[in-house]
Order: structure tokens, then C-alpha cells, then sequence
């Protein structure tokens, strides 16, 4: 009777998560599908879902009509490169906030997380007038920078969470085994929070990937990525609903085959020390 | 050989090295911004063409979207930050940046580019105190689009001129299970609902501000003409019609699902088109409907070229706005995607082309739209602004689309007309006040 009524909610849970799953899921599989479509069929009604003539024909023009390699080069390059940014400051900080706190740490990284509570449109204006003073409208650099800075609360706050979890005792041991502070962050500590610092860095990749805000506002058309790429292809008169569909496809495909390929860190590292 | 044609010969010799030899005397890299219209689309294919003429010139797209390329231009204009050497602007823009030397002067633009040539109300609208800030690449107005179909079959016939009571009219005879009556813009928006609104207002004779800057929302003639979008929208319109703007209104047209639909005539080439539309050979056209108080309920709207004021390439500039804009750039786009897909509604001279007069059905009612629209004179009782569904002050996109946001919401449903308007006032006379008016 108990075993029935496992099994009973087992198949109530799956179905309930996979129902979930699906509802999140419709809008990037309907945004695929359309891609697929002409644009007559994508503002069919009442619409088609399966059963048309898939064509590829909007991945043709949209590869016609834009550089695409550049953009994703771009998005590579700002993504991978501000997240790399953020983890050579993310990494000493939340160390030195986890292993040696001090009476303001807690007040420390509560302000850190609070920048992210201001409106970002509150500091475009100010931003744009240093990126002109200091040539860096328009470059990756400047991008990377910014989306460094935008990122690093998070990256910290992270960070902290796991090398939380990580007992004192085994750096303590290190120490007194000779490791210098350099030997300790690098062979004792990191290895040792590798999930955490792997699920870190995905998260930033991803929110670094899909920032839009600061990708539209500081670049033109040499360090544009995949964001200002989609953008593109809205139209204020003209029904390019396919093109779009097969352009924001093009840009996310990229990241959605990193989180498939890397779900498990994912999910580990962002529930590493949820439950004690 | 005469003398004469031996001059004549060596003229035209002289002229075509000095073309050549400035031609190849400009270079540098122009970056344009601009948005994702079916004709700028074209003309960013087209641009071999102008390569071909001028070698050293590189020319960089910028694509974004309509809001967001209205915030990066003003944002870089404002900075100076030289990002972008030919923009595309509206007719909403260009009067208040070139007043604000944000804007080159186009005056200098070579004479075979033919100024004269332009529509004189396009430019009028690009112009400020003599001086031409921004070339017009297409232009529109707003027309009655009607299923020929559907009102054959209502027994009706569409005048070339119809009042607001015969679309009201209309709009009844035609709705049944599968087809609304008539689509109008809901979306809430200054170059949206209120787009619409503003110049179906003007017929009704209302207006945005008396001659001494006070709102008027408060007017019976602001309430008639909301009244009437309201009662006609809500009987013969679309459900959920508050989150419908062009492409959503488009799309219901396309497939067959609205009767009549005012809007840009812009859209009289898409709603034709066979590869898109399942009504294309069922379309007519008539004139924005009036009150018989002689304004008719049209907007005028350009899409222009125009250079910053922080460019440094604005020779070169000039001379992809010159090829943009020009009569053989018509005739480029003609010779290789057919008369009915050159950029509409600029010139004078297109209008009298028999092949595109033939090609495209829709000509005549656009050019005679677009001319009966005034922007200096908008409405029936005088205004101290320009603008025919906008007013051209830097205010106005801010508080007209919180207007635009409060009549939606009672298309929605979600308020009476009445408290619409009263929102619309009291926030209208708050901004205006603030802004020192």
C-alpha cells in the first residue's frame, strides 16, 4: 500500500516536473519552430505547430544579411573574458571574506549586493561620458570591463557561499604543512571548491551572454554581440517575425548547448550547500 | 566634328574627371544607425552600387530596434560621442535637433540630387528656418485599407473620401464570426495608439494644447473623439485590440480577419503582396476618414537620413546620403525588385512615373494622402506647434506615451473614458508645467 502510494506520487511529481519543464521550455521551442517557418506560417491563425513546410531559408538570409561569426566572436570574447576578469577579484575576495572575516564583512557584502538593486539606466549617462573621455564606446574591452563589474557582486557572494562550507581546519593543516597563501587559494582551497567555482563562472557566462542593457548602449558596429545581433532583426513596420526567430536561435544555440553539456555542474554547484 | 560638339565633349569629359576625381577623393568609414524596415533592408543590399562609385568609402550598419535607436541617437547626439555618422530619424526629430545645431545642414547637397523634387510637405517637415537637416528615404501617411470583398458583400461602397460615421457604419456591416468590422492601433505609445489618435483628433477637432500652451483634454472634442475610437473598437474591433500596434493590426489584415484597417500607407505594399497576404487581391484604398471640419484623421511621417553634428566623416556622409536618396537609387531598386518595392512617398517625380503608377495600386490614394496632410496647420483650430500626430517638442514622446498608457487602459477596459481623459490632463498639464511652459 505504502510502495503504491510512492509510486502514485512519483508519477505525480515526474508529471508535475516535466509539465513545469515543458511551460518553461515552450517559448525557446516555439522560437525554434518559427524559425523554421515562412513568414506567412509564423503569423498563421490559428497557428501551426508541426505539420508545415520547414524551410531553412530564414537562416539563409539572416547569415546573408549579418556577420554572424563576428557577433558570436564577440559575445565570446566579452563573455569569457569578463568572466574571467571577475574570477581573478572574485576569488581573493570571497577567500578573504570567508577564512579571515572581519565586523564588517557581512555589512561588506550586503552593499556589494545592494549595487545590483540600482536601476541600470541610473549610471548609463555617467558611463557613456567615461567611455567617450577614455575611447572605449564601441570596443570589447570597454564591454567586458563593465560586465565585469556588473557581475562581480554575484561572483563574490557566490563564491563566499561555498568556500563557507569548506572547514577552516583543512587550511590550517595546509599551513602548517608550509603552504604560503598563494600554495593554500591554489592547491587547497580551489580544488576544493571546484564545483562551486564551475558553477560560478557558468552563471556569469550566461548572464554576461544575455546582458542586453549595456550591450545596446555602448557598441555600434565593431564590438556588437549576439544581443545587439537579435535586435537587429525587430521591425517596427513589417512582419520578420521568422527571421527573428531564426536569429535569436543562432544566438542562443551557443549558450544552450554549454548549459546542456554542463547541467549537472550547474545544478550541483548551485545547490552546494543548500541543505545541510 | 563642330566646335560646338567638341566643347560640348570635352565639357562633359571635365565634368565626369571631377565627379570621378571627388568621388575618389572621399574615404573613411561611415557607420549608419538604422532600423529593420523592409526598404532599409533593401537598401543595405543595394550598397554595392554605391561602393562602386565610391571605392574608399566603407560603409558600417548599425540595426536596432525603433526605441532603441531613437535612445542611442539622442543619447550620442547629446554626448557628442561620434558613433554614428548618418542616422535615421523621423519627422518628429529632426525639427527639434536641427533647431539644436544637434544636425548638418543638407542644403549643400549636390544639384542633380533635385531638393525641388521632394514632396513639399515632407519637406517642409525636415525643414528648419531655410535649412534642409535630413533627406527623406521614405515617407507615409495613413489610409483607410478595406476588404473590396467584404464590403461588396455589406452592399456598401467605399467613397474615396468616407466620414468617420460611414467607417463607423461599415465597420458594423462587415463584422461577423471570423472578421472584425475594423483594426485600429491599441498599443500604448506616442508613435502608437497615440500616432493614431492624435490625427483622428485633428478631424474631430480637437487638439494637444490651445495657443497658449494648455492641455486640452478636457474638450468635448477630445472626448467625441475618444468616445468614438472606444465605442467602435469595443463593438466591431479585435479582442485584446490595447496590445495591438502596426505588425499586430499587419498580421490580422494578412490573414483575412479584418475588414478595414487605418493605418501607415507604407503598409498598402505588404497588405498586396501575394507571398505574404491571403487577401492581397481584395484590398482597396481610401482617404483617413474626416468629420467634414476639414482635417482629415492622417498623420505625415518621414524615415530621413541626417548627419550628426559630432561626425567626422561628413563629406562622406553626404554622399551616401546623396545615393540613398536619389531618383537613381529609385531606379536602382526598380531594376532589381520591381517598381511596387522602391522606397515610396518622397518625390514628386515617382508619382509621375507611369510604370510605378501601374505596379503600384496603392500610389495615387498615398501621394494624395501625404499631400493632404499639414503639419504646420495640424488642426482645425490653431496650435502653436507643428506636428500632425505629434507635437515637435522634446516633451512630448515622454508624457504622450503616459497618455497613450491611460487610453489603452480604458480600451482595456480597466477605466471609463472620462477618468482617460482627466489622467491625460492633469498629467499633460504636470509635464508641461515642469517643463516651463
Amino acid at each position: 500500500m505504502a510502495r503504491a502510494a510512492t509510486t502514485q506520487r512519483k508519477i505525480i511529481n515526474t508529471a508535475f516536473a516535466w509539465m513545469v519543464g515543458l511551460l518553461i521550455f515552450f517559448p525557446i521551442m516555439w522560437t525554434i519552430l518559427t524559425s523554421f517557418k515562412t513568414e506567412a506560417t509564423a503569423i498563421a491563425d490559428p497557428p501551426v505547430w508541426f505539420f508545415f513546410d520547414w524551410t531553412l531559408d530564414n537562416y539563409r538570409v539572416v547569415q546573408e544579411r549579418s556577420d554572424y561569426s563576428r557577433f558570436l566572436w564577440n559575445s565570446i570574447i566579452i563573455a569569457g573574458g569578463s568572466t574571467f576578469l571577475g574570477m581573478l577579484i572574485a576569488i581573493p575576495a570571497a577567500w578573504s571574506m570567508a577564512f579571515v572575516p572581519s565586523k564588517r564583512t557581512k555589512d561588506i557584502l550586503l552593499w556589494m549586493l545592494s549595487t545590483k538593486m540600482l536601476p541600470a539606466v541610473g549610471v548609463l549617462y555617467p558611463i557613456y561620458l567615461i567611455f567617450i573621455k577614455f575611447g572605449l564606446l564601441d570596443t570589447r574591452i570597454g564591454l567586458t570591463i563593465v560586465l565585469m563589474f556588473i557581475n562581480l557582486p554575484i561572483m563574490v557572494w557566490m563564491l563566499y557561499t561555498y568556500f563557507k562550507e569548506i572547514p577552516g581546519e583543512i587550511l590550517e593543516a595546509a599551513r602548517m604543512d608550509g603552504a604560503g597563501l598563494r600554495e593554500e587559494i591554489l592547491y587547497v582551497l580551489t580544488p576544493m571548491a571546484i564545483p562551486g567555482i564551475a558553477s560560478t563562472v557558468l552563471l556569469n557566462v550566461i548572464l554576461a551572454w544575455n546582458e542586453a542593457f549595456w550591450t545596446l548602449n555602448l557598441t555600434a558596429a565593431k564590438a556588437a554581440p549576439l544581443t545587439a545581433f537579435i535586435a537587429s532583426y525587430s521591425s517596427p513596420e513589417g512582419l520578420f517575425y521568422a527571421k527573428l526567430s531564426a536569429a535569436s536561435t543562432m544566438a542562443i544555440a551557443p549558450i544552450l548547448i554549454l548549459g546542456w553539456f554542463s547541467q549537472k555542474q550547474l545544478v550541483r554547484g548551485l545547490t552546494f550547500g543548500a541543505v545541510k | 566634328m563642330s566646335i560646338r560638339t567638341s566643347l560640348g565633349i570635352a565639357s562633359a569629359l571635365a565634368i565626369a574627371t571631377a565627379t570621378a576625381g571627388h568621388a575618389q577623393d572621399l574615404s573613411g568609414t561611415v557607420t549608419i544607425a538604422t532600423v529593420n524596415n523592409g526598404d532599409m533592408i533593401r537598401m543595405q543590399g543595394l550598397t554595392a552600387d554605391f561602393n562602386a562609385q565610391y571605392p574608399d568609402i566603407t560603409l558600417e550598419w548599425v540595426t536596432l530596434e525603433e526605441n532603441v535607436l531613437r535612445q542611442r541617437v539622442t543619447q550620442d547626439i547629446a554626448t557628442r560621442g561620434g558613433q554614428f555618422d548618418v542616422m535615421t530619424i523621423g519627422t518628429y526629430e529632426v525639427p527639434i535637433w536641427g533647431e539644436n545645431g544637434w544636425l548638418v545642414s543638407l542644403n549643400d547637397l549636390p544639384d542633380e540630387w533635385d531638393a525641388d523634387d521632394l514632396l513639399p510637405a515632407i519637406r517642409d517637415g525636415l525643414t528648419v528656418d531655410g535649412e534642409l537637416y535630413a533627406a527623406p528615404f521614405y515617407g507615409e501617411s495613413s489610409m483607410v485599407m478595406y476588404r473590396t470583398d467584404l464590403m461588396e458583400a455589406a452592399g456598401l461602397e467605399m467613397p474615396e473620401a468616407p466620414t468617420w460615421e460611414f467607417i463607423r457604419e461599415a465597420a458594423s456591416a462587415m463584422t461577423t464570426d471570423n472578421t472584425y468590422g475594423i483594426c485600429l492601433r491599441g498599443k500604448a505609445g506616442w508613435g502608437e495608439n497615440m500616432a493614431f489618435l492624435s490625427a483622428m483628433a485633428n478631424s474631430f477637432g480637437a487638439r494637444w494644447f490651445d495657443e497658449d500652451w494648455n492641455a486640452q483634454f478636457d474638450s468635448e472634442e477630445w472626448a467625441n473623439t475618444l468616445n468614438f475610437y472606444m465605442d467602435m473598437m469595443g463593438e466591431y474591433g479585435p479582442p485584446g485590440a490595447a496590445n495591438n500596434g502596426f505588425n499586430e493590426n499587419l498580421s490580422l489584415f494578412q490573414q483575412g480577419r479584418c475588414g478595414m484597417w487605418i493605418d501607415a500607407t507604407v503598409a498598402a505594399s505588404f497588405v498586396t503582396n501575394p507571398n505574404d497576404s491571403t487577401v492581397a487581391d481584395q484590398v482597396g484604398f481610401a482617404l483617413a476618414p474626416d468629420n467634414g471640419l476639414g482635417k482629415r484623421g492622417n498623420w505625415l511621417w518621414a524615415w530621413s537620413l541626417a548627419i550628426p553634428a559630432g561626425s567626422q566623416q561628413t563629406d562622406a556622409a553626404k554622399a551616401f546620403i546623396a545615393w540613398a536618396t536619389s531618383k537613381d537609387y529609385t531606379a536602382l531598386v526598380a531594376e532589381n525588385e520591381g517598381w511596387a518595392n522602391v522606397p515610396p512617398g518622397t518625390r514628386t517625380s515617382l508619382y509621375e512615373n507611369a510604370e510605378y503608377l501601374e505596379a503600384a495600386s496603392f500610389a495615387e490614394m498615398t501621394l494624395r494622402s501625404i499631400n493632404s496632410a499639414d503639419p504646420t496647420q495640424p488642426t482645425v483650430d490653431p496650435v502653436p506647434y507643428t506636428g500632425v500626430q505629434f507635437v515637435a517638442i522634446p516633451e512630448f514622446a515622454g508624457f504622450a506615451t503616459e497618455v497613450g498608457q491611460e487610453f489603452a487602459n480604458a480600451l482595456a477596459g480597466q477605466q471609463s473614458v472620462e477618468v482617460a481623459l482627466e489622467r491625460a490632463q492633469a498629467l499633460t498639464t504636470d509635464a508641461m508645467e515642469s517643463a516651463g511652459y
